[in-house]
């Protein structure tokens, strides 16, 4: 049985400007879902370094175009897929694609905008890349301690 | 959402004071203000994080842009009154390690 949850879907310009916009959004579902005051600062990062990703993405392809952000709003975790496209989502679909990122994925723009991979794989639960059709990239955060490591991932310091 | 940087310079000494969000859509401006400060033989630049209430590795990138500048031009750098949810992305990616950094919490984190 299909596990019920609330789909939220937002649609930018793949402009730098409207970054801090998807944060307020992000910020007001996971305030919503009672996500603690540090895991929705995790989860505004997170989800900027994604966009940065596919705003770089876009403007070096066209110029412009669209970032589709998906919530997937679970009883005990948040999804987040954001899409350097413009197009709906298919969870079903995208999720059949999907899997843990790899060295020879095409993902290279995550990797040279620095350290925003590395975030986003400290501060969230599970990341999971699909790049069949452009980058999609699929964060989950979950709600409560036992949630977290789930994915056996650790967060750790590059000392 | 946006971040307004304010410079006042004295005896060698650039104060930076920024307010407000440092990300993709700021970091840009925030980095042509911050270099050219950190190309004077000498010179100190101090930059206040007391009102930066959120930075992401867009930000991260302008301080390790600044932090080469000042090992070029004999320069210092040093960030001050940080607060922890952005200490913490300095510590995580280990800069706090190359960057010299005051937080607003002493050894918080």
């Amino acid at each position: 049985m299909m596990e019920p949850f609330d789909f939220v879907e937002v649609k930018v310009p793949a402009k730098a400007e409207y970054i801090g916009v998807v944060r307020l959004s992000i910020s007001g579902i996971a305030n919503r879902m009672g996500f603690t005051y540090e895991d929705i600062e995790d989860l505004k990062v997170a989800i900027s370094e994604a966009i940065t990703n596919a705003v770089k993405h876009a403007y070096k392809e066209t110029g412009e175009g669209e970032i589709t952000i998906g919530f997937g709003v679970y009883q005990d975790r948040l999804e987040v897929m954001v899409a350097d496209h413009g197009g709906s989502f298919n969870l079903g679909e995208i999720k059949e694609d999907i899997g843990p990122y790899k060295q020879d994925d095409d993902i290279e723009e995550l990797r040279e905008g620095g350290f925003g991979l590395f975030l986003i794989d400290a501060l969230m639960d599970k990341v999971e890349i699909n790049s069949k059709y452009g980058v999609i990239v699929l964060m989950t955060k979950y709600l409560h301690e036992t949630g977290v490591g789930q994915n056996g991932d650790q967060i750790t310091t590059p000392q | 959402m946006n971040l307004s940087i304010d410079v006042t310079n004295n005896e060698g000494v650039s104060n930076v004071v920024l307010t407000g969000e440092v990300d993709a859509f700021t970091a840009p401006k925030l980095k042509d203000t911050l270099l050219p400060l950190t190309k004077e033989k000498g010179q100190v630049v101090e930059v206040d994080f007391q009102d930066v209430n959120y930075m992401d590795s867009t930000g991260l990138g302008v301080f390790i842009s600044a932090l080469k500048s000042t090992k070029e031009h004999a320069s210092t750098m040093r960030l001050v009154h940080m607060q922890d949810r952005v200490y913490r992305l300095f510590k995580i990616t280990g800069l706090t390690e190359i960057i010299n950094i005051e937080s607003t919490v002493q050894g918080g984190m």
